[in-house]
């Protein structure tokens, strides 16, 4: 499974670079440089984000894409004015127990529906990939309900329960764990394995591909989420990062070099993180879309 | 694990003896597997759903207990002028985002697909877009919107002579300022994803089509978007609820009008967040959900007959 | 062994000292989180503490977008603050709700409160009872650009003191590019800011009418002076092209930024306004109409006592309600916090009136008048709406008002019930 989406992931098509090979014809210029122009309009923003976050407060009608003196004072501003540290670590904590705590249930859950046979499998996975169709936002009024009824607003806890599982992550590592043979499930209890520790120790490890999709998608949609936190969080001691990041533009107004400078702050670590591992993330996205 | 391949047999023949007792033990161990997730399922889904509708048929709003007004939300919504206009918004959202979206999207991916020199560069240039926070990302937007001197995008316009536009401030250009926006943001996942189903097409029809003198035109018509199918509906379905759901977006775009200019840019979302959280009329703002969930879930049941008739 | 009896001592020495402080009351206090607000709730906690050693005060804030929310979920849960913070327009509400209790009326006297504070603290009162009250008030003035003055050939020491002085100052200093596009504001036009409280209370008195009825639950503003109040107010675009909305985002950033001559705010801002270092600015009262008559928009933060509290915390809980509500804390809330004093006699001294900055905010008191919102919000965005349908979408301005007028009676009616 992974070699074969490495190749698809890594070059393009082999014909197709034969083909580049034998004909380089001007078209084929052409819609290199329009392609290339087009990636160039996309990173734009960020791109403006970033170089105008270098710039003091006076300089930003000035439209050149590089500073004409760079100052990383806006930074030293906006890390010692406002808690962007603190949401930082919120944001953090938030996305890697959800994702954690997603990837230990969608394995579990997609590996005992796959792999278990029992009166009620199907219902249980029909139940819990109905959960798909019920938008978030129409839970978002009992979800604040029980939250303040249970004392969990304005908690970290009170961010995370309602994503804790996501269904997406059971039908994602089902479609995976059916592709295990059952040898090797089998062989392990002969050894004389438990069912926990056979899922956790053989199966796990063979659907590796599946799990970093999964987790690549709970971590990135959990540290970009925006409308739950908004909701239940109260004091600025616990707003993630988009959420700390709205409330600050808001009190900055329009100092936009500000603004930049936080928008840079809130993006720049999934920026570089992702970068790094860009190869792992196209394949895992793909892998996700593939199956899903 | 090459250990796991030979005892198959005796542990069939062993499986076999005790019958009955394993399987027992192994719909024991499943249940228990299940447990907990089944009781977050029910607790934190399933519960609150019905939960929602029957708030829906309330009149609570924090202040005082619920009591049930029948489908009087319902109605009043039908004849809230808001209501429709916020509608209209949600729909034209989705009618022109996700065609738009995936044209380009398509477009790209099928360009991006064939080139070698700098692959990697250009596909990072396009991807880059997803990885970033739509809430920061929604700033950065409002200030390229901005007018001169500030505005980045309407000095260029000036530059080159043509009239400063107002974006954001319109309520005739707002939405499709604040949806090229949500487009630019969901359209690096658009792309990979379609590269992926391009990939997923064996090379050898392509071969035998060109044996059989079909031009890349024909190739693309007759091959390429026939098996490209259930990545397109795939691809719809998501983009298309991700369209009916836009909120972080124009929450940021205009936090000193929300939904503004004249709620010309104002979704659904972002009405049932104001008519729960600033307004506290908690039975309107559940009505307004059910209402969303209606059409999400006939999106979502038109994928499933679209798939089916493949 | 030692150890063993130090630990036994230090067990006994903390068994006194919880004993010790289970006699003191303990009571919550809760606002919304604003650094100089909080700072000077802190001053007034630690005066009131040391004069009333069996009572401690606990501060608790929430930010003021999520302040109401958490309030009612805090009930819901049972766990509401005993002493809190109430913007006067959510009392109904508040009320409704169940969030707070009357104030004893032995302890409070109806009679002495309207004789001590403005009389904008009637809005409190429900049933001839009042249910909270402020330790300082807020007022809307005219902030103008000292150096844009200057540079237009005005005198910056003379503002203008009537609403066409106003327009004259505003046409001389807007500037516009050579394409005509607007580049300094004359006058800034932000309904979403302070001015739909400006056309409102203001403007629509100061053309012959009155925005309200029936104790500001029938809108009285769809007629004849609230049309000519709504012109003279969208003319500053459409006539004179010296304001326009929208620019610079926001009109209180326009004027930080020396972007506008003028602009309308409240009290609130001379603390963000204090630090502009590049051009001097100075205060002058709201612009009266031709006849002289002047109006304003007042408005405040109450405390008030959370409904639950009974016993010894409600008796601590009086007590520190009068203090906050003292002449004494009036005057380090104006220190701290630059909001005016609730009470007439703390305000109206001769040093408030002699200085500069506060005493077109002080003056305007005496005549200002208070809205009595349902939802504030829903009421400010209709006001929003209405200009922007002229300037954005050109509907007749009459048809507008009409509109506008409609829709907020039909927020009143929902709201109180009709």
């Amino acid at each position: 499974m992974a070699t074969a989406t490495d190749t698809l992931v890594d070059a393009p098509r082999s014909s197709s670079s034969e083909r580049t090979m034998r004909d380089v014809r001007p078209g084929r210029v052409i819609a290199w440089t329009l392609l290339f122009l087009g990636g160039v309009l996309m990173v734009m923003p960020i791109v403006l984000m970033l170089s105008t976050s270098l710039k003091t407060s006076d300089q930003i009608y000035d439209l050149r894409i590089i500073p004409a003196s760079p100052t990383l004072a806006n930074y030293v501003s906006v890390l010692t004015s406002s808690e962007f540290i603190r949401w930082f670590v919120n944001s953090t904590v938030v996305a890697v127990i959800s994702t954690a705590s997603n990837v230990f249930f969608g394995g579990l859950v997609g590996y005992t529906l796959a792999k278990f046979d029992f009166r009620g499998r199907y219902i249980v996975f029909l139940a819990i990939l109905s959960t798909l169709m019920i938008p978030t936002e129409m839970l978002v009024v009992p979800w604040y309900l029980m939250a303040s009824q249970f004392g969990w607003l304005d908690s970290y806890w009170g961010i995370m329960f309602p994503g804790m599982m996501e269904a997406f992550g059971v039908f994602l590592m089902k479609q995976f764990f059916e592709t295990v043979p059952d040898d090797f499930l089998e062989a392990a209890r002969v050894d004389g394995m438990n069912e926990f520790t056979i899922w956790w120790r053989v199966a796990m490890p063979l659907v590796t591909p599946a799990i970093s999709a999964m987790a690549i998608f709970t971590f990135l949609g959990n540290w970009t989420a925006f409308f739950w936190p908004l909701i239940v969080t109260t004091s600025q001691d616990l707003y993630t990062l988009p959420v700390g990041l709205s409330s600050f533009a808001v009190r900055q107004t329009v100092q936009w070099e500000m603004i930049m400078t936080g928008a840079s702050l809130a993006t720049l670590p999934t920026l570089v993180v992702f970068l790094l591992l860009q190869r792992y993330i196209v394949r895992g996205v793909m892998l996700a879309g593939l199956k899903g | 694990m090459s250990v796991a391949a030979e005892p198959r047999r005796n542990d069939h023949a062993r499986s076999g003896a005790r019958g009955l007792s394993l399987h027992a033990k192994r719909v024991v161990w499943a249940w228990s597997f299940l447990a907990v997730p089944i009781a977050f399922y029910v607790v934190v889904r399933f519960y609150p759903t019905v939960q929602a509708f029957w708030l829906s048929l309330t009149n609570w709003n924090l202040m005082r207990p619920a009591q049930f007004i029948g489908f009087e939300n319902y109605t009043r919504m039908a004849s809230d002028p808001l209501f429709w206009k916020v509608f209209e918004n949600t729909f034209l959202y989705l009618i022109i985002g996700t065609p738009v979206s995936l044209l380009l999207s398509f477009l790209i991916a099928y360009f991006l697909d064939r080139v070698h020199f700098l692959h990697g560069l250009l596909r990072a240039l396009y991807f880059l877009p997803f990885l970033t926070t739509a809430a920061a990302m929604a700033w950065v937007w409002r200030w390229l919107y901005q007018p001169v001197p500030i505005g980045v995008i309407n000095s260029v316009l000036s530059s080159i002579g043509i009239p400063q536009q107002p974006f954001i401030q319109s309520p005739s250009q707002a939405l499709y300022a604040i949806l090229a926006t949500a487009i630019w943001a969901g359209m690096g996942f658009q792309i990979i994803i379609f590269m992926a189903g391009l990939r997923a097409i064996p090379t050898t029809y392509y071969e035998a089509a060109r044996i059989d003198g079909l031009g890349e035109f024909a190739i693309l018509r007759k091959i390429t978007l026939p098996l490209l199918k259930p990545t397109t509906v795939f691809l719809v379905v998501f983009s298309s609820i991700g369209f009916l759901r836009i909120f972080d977006q124009v929450y940021n775009m205009t936090t000193n009008d929300p939904g503004g200019p004249l709620n010309s840019t104002k979704p659904l979302v972002l009405m049932i967040y104001q008519s729960a959280f600033s307004s506290y009329d908690m039975g309107y703002a559940a009505a307004q959900t059910v209402v969303l969930f209606v059409i999400l879930l006939i999106v979502s049941l038109c994928q499933l007959w679209i798939m089916r008739t493949r | 062994m030692r150890r063993g009896l130090l630990t036994a001592a230090l067990a006994a020495g903390l068994g006194f000292a919880t004993l010790g402080s289970a006699q003191a009351v303990e009571i919550q206090y809760w606002q919304y989180l604003y650094p100089s607000r909080v700072k000077a709730m802190d001053q007034l906690i630690e005066n009131f503490e040391k004069a009333n050693p069996d009572i401690t005060v606990k501060q608790v804030t929430f930010p003021y977008a999520n302040y109401q929310t958490r309030l009612v979920a805090a009930k819901a849960a049972g766990q509401g603050p005993d002493v809190l913070q109430l913007f006067y327009g959510w009392l109904d509400n508040f009320v409704g709700g169940q969030l707070i209790q009357p104030l004893p009326s032995e302890d409070f006297p109806a009679k002495e409160i309207e004789s001590d504070f403005f009389p904008i603290v009637t809005a409190m009162k429900r049933d001839g009872k009042y249910y909270g009250l402020p330790t300082a008030v807020r007022s809307l003035a005219l902030f103008y650009n000292k150096k844009l003055f200057k540079e237009a050939g005005l005198d910056p020491n003379k503002p203008p003191q009537t609403l066409d002085a106003l327009v004259d100052a505003a046409k001389k200093t807007a500037k516009h590019d050579s394409s005509g596009n607007l580049t300094t504001e004359g006058m800034t036009i932000d309904m979403g800011g302070q001015d739909h409280q400006w056309w409102r209370e203001v403007l629509v008195r100061q053309f012959g009418g009155q925005p309200y009825t029936d104790g500001d639950r029938k809108v009285a503003y769809d007629d004849q002076a609230g049309l000519k109040a709504l012109q003279y107010y969208i003319d500053f675009d459409t006539k004179y092209h010296v304001g326009k909305p929208g620019f610079m985002d926001e009109a209180q950033a326009a004027f930080r930024g020396g972007k506008a001559a003028m602009t309308i705010d409240g009290t609130f801002r001379l603390g963000s306004f204090a630090d502009i270092k590049s051009f001097d600015w100075a205060v002058t009262e709201l612009p009266a109409n031709a006849d002289g008559t002047r109006s304003n928009y007042a408005s405040y933060f109450a405390n008030a006592i959370g409904s639950g509290v009974q016993g010894e915390k409600l008796e601590a809980s009086k007590k520190f309600l009068k203090y906050v509500s003292s002449p004494e804390a009036m005057k380090i809330w104006l220190k701290v916090v630059g909001e005016l004093p609730a009470r007439k006699d703390v305000a109206l001294t001769q040093e408030n009136l002699n200085d500069p900055i506060l005493s077109p905010f002080i003056k305007a008191l005496k005549y200002a008048h208070t809205t009595m919102f349902v939802d504030e919000e829903a009421q400010r965005q209709v006001a929003i709406d209405m200009v922007n349908r002229i300037l954005l979408e050109n509907q007749d301005p009459k048809a507008s008002l009409d509109q506008a007028a409609k829709a907020e009676q039909q927020i009143i009616d929902r709201q109180t019930g009709k």
